[in-house]
């Protein structure tokens, strides 16, 4: 019988020529990542069972990347920081990417892609759960704890349990309103968010084919906010060439097996589809923009791993060009390489920046920003019970900060529209 | 692993995520010094609105800062427990408040294997029965485990019993103590950390 695109990866890291389902494996590495949070303990940890001079099972393969409190006085956030730096140091680690310096990239889901750590065919773990992002190029990628992550860091191997897949196929060209988001959203209320526990998500058909790179990230970035353990995207062309512009390492780019067996399949219809948000407080509160259009809202959002990208600026920027926004409005690119993206990319002959200036948006230096609450004094944190429409993940209470705010999850078309209005709008009124 | 825990049960519902168990704001403190790592125990379950807080009633803190920790070493909860992020500071930050094990419908799964692999505390899936719907917080519970295959919730109050699903997967690890004592038993993992051997054998035979 045929495998999935997860199974044939898995079987090619545990060295088999096969898996199933349900059985538990010893994979081998490709990539361990870690970051500002989850590192220091993770150190803690590999120090205390491997011993105080060990060395990582292969410092090519640990990527460091510093991105969740970096422009706070925290003093512990900063303590955090000196951690990594330590550790990177002692160990000679050639990819970490050190705050302050020419190196610091922001968002370590898309510096991993941006300097070329995630490549098709491999396995990659990583100490935060929207590690699943890096599936968008057709590898295995899933979140783990700091134990694991010693583990791995001394070993280069971890035990997983092969998991069922669910198949989730687009059909049709995506209209010009829609987004990935609005995809992923629309998959998430349809399934719940535990409907992906334990399970892989494979995205398919020509909607998703039609995405760019970042798009298909967005995609599979909320797979854990369906419980999932991994997503993945067969790759392409646009995969492959999007990968070999980044790495000169080589890659296999498997792909799943023509007669491969998935436990459930859900289709739709790209057309049918409208532009929705994920209500207050859970990303599975699916609703169309049309049915809540109206709110109030306090504050908009755009940033993250998931909606901090250059595609999901040019999205909003195509809706505040020439306008001004209503409410605070916060713009956080997730990475330097996108900060200076917003200097050079152009609508009507305006940058971004621009656009975003006039309309009276506040921008932030590039990091995971107020997405996860975090410190007090992040930028954009909501610091009371406010409404807040965002482009970024997740919307469990507290996630941005003040348990008692509410958080509508929305596309970037989506949050810079009801940014404009004030109130939560419809991106097509901006589009016609 | 012992064979019973007893104590007062506090019961939240459905979808609580690592966020509600232990607010970003604390992630920067360093688990790895034990000076910060007790420090997690007053803070968990905080991010839970104050409604939630302790079923059915609401409105009871589970922790207190500097509070000594084991008020409640027992959970009872809905579906989907710890689901959100990867922070292992979440079933450290029970542990540290004295929690023993959670017992709910069934869990997100990086936070089932960081319980697990970390030795923190023990995940018993409850998924016959909605245990969150009849148990309330405060009351006293005992759950037996000297049976793995058939580990059993008893609440005197309700004088009930209810066998939960088995831990015969886990149970290896559980016994080891965590992931490096499972790994070190079985020749796993060496002394002088070189890549383990790739093959096909499974962490419970």
């Amino acid at each position: 019988m045929g495998m999935t695109l997860t199974e044939k990866i898995l079987a090619r890291a545990a060295n088999r020529s096969s898996v199933c389902p349900g059985e538990t494996v010893w994979v081998k590495a490709d990539v361990l990542m870690t970051h500002d949070v989850c590192g220091p303990p993770t150190i803690g940890i590999f120090h205390e069972q491997f011993g105080r001079s060990a060395k990582v099972w292969d410092r090519e393969k640990v990527v460091i990347i510093p991105d969740h409190y970096i422009f706070t006085k925290d003093e512990k956030a900063r303590r955090n920081v000196e951690t990594l730096r330590t550790f990177a140091g002692e160990q000679r680690l050639p990819h970490y990417y050190d705050p302050g310096t020419k190196r610091y990239k922001g968002v370590c889901h898309i510096a991993l892609a941006e300097e070329g750590h995630t490549r098709p065919g491999e396995v990659l773990f990583g100490t935060d759960s929207h590690t699943c992002t890096a599936g968008a190029f057709g590898e295995f990628a899933t979140g783990i704890g700091n134990t694991e992550a010693a583990f791995v860091m001394g070993t280069g191997t971890l035990w997983l349990r092969v998991p069922h897949t669910l198949r989730f196929v687009f059909e049709g060209a995506l209209p010009p309103y829609l987004m990935a988001k609005d995809l992923m959203l629309t998959v998430i209320g349809t399934i719940g968010v535990d409907g992906g526990t334990y399970k892989a998500l494979e995205f398919d058909g020509d909607g998703v084919y039609s995405l760019s790179m970042e798009e298909r990230m967005t995609l599979v970035n909320m797979t854990i906010e369906a419980g999932g353990k991994n997503g993945l995207i067969n790759p392409d062309q646009v995969t492959i060439n999007s990968v070999a512009a980044k790495t000169k390492k080589p890659f296999q780019a498997l792909t799943r097996d023509a007669d491969a067996s998935y436990l459930k399949e859900y289709r739709f219809d790209c057309r049918a589809l409208e532009p929705v948000v994920a209500k207050p407080s859970s990303p599975d509160h699916h609703a169309t923009v049309r049915s809540v259009s109206g709110v109030a809202i306090d504050r908009a959002y755009l940033g993250s791993c998931t909606g901090g990208k250059l595609t999901d600026f040019l999205a909003a920027a195509r809706v505040m060009n020439g306008r001004r926004v209503k409410v605070n409005t916060f713009v956080v690119p997730a990475t330097t390489e996108i900060e200076r993206a917003l200097e050079t990319a152009k609508i009507d002959g305006q940058t971004l920046k621009q656009i975003f200036e006039h309309a009276g948006c506040v921008i932030g230096p590039p990091s995971c920003g107020a997405c996860l609450g975090g410190p007090l004094d992040t930028l954009g944190r909501l610091n009371e019970p406010m409404v807040c429409i965002s482009s970024t993940s997740r919307n469990f209470p507290g996630r941005m900060g003040h348990k008692l705010a509410q958080v509508y999850l929305a596309s970037p078309l989506t949050v810079a529209a009801s940014a404009v209005r004030g109130v939560i709008t419809d991106p097509r009124e901006f589009l016609a | 692993m012992s064979d019973v825990i007893k104590g007062a049960i506090y019961v939240v519902g459905d979808n609580i995520d690592t966020d509600q168990i232990i607010p970003a704001q604390y992630l920067s403190l360093d688990p790895s010094r034990s000076d910060e790592k007790a420090k997690f125990g007053w803070y968990a379950l905080s991010g839970v609105p104050e409604a939630a807080q302790g079923l059915p009633k609401g409105g009871t803190p589970f922790s207190r800062e500097g509070q000594p920790p084991g008020r409640f070493p027992l959970i009872v909860a809905g579906k989907n427990f710890g689901c959100g992020s990867s922070r292992e500071h979440a079933p450290i930050a029970l542990q540290q408040a004295g929690v023993r094990a959670v017992i709910a419908e069934f869990f997100a799964r990086i936070f089932y294997r960081n319980c697990v692999n970390g030795g923190y505390l023990l995940p018993c899936d409850s998924p016959a029965e909605r245990l969150c719907d009849v148990v309330h917080t405060g009351m006293e519970g005992e759950l037996v485990l000297a049976n793995t295959s058939k580990p059993v919730l008893y609440v005197p109050a309700l004088k009930t019993s209810w066998t939960l699903s088995p831990l015969s997967d886990i149970v290896p690890m559980l016994e080891a103590g965590d992931l490096f004592s499972y790994a070190r038993a079985r020749g796993f993992m060496p002394s002088c950390p070189t890549p383990l051997r790739v093959n096909d054998d499974h962490p419970d035979d």
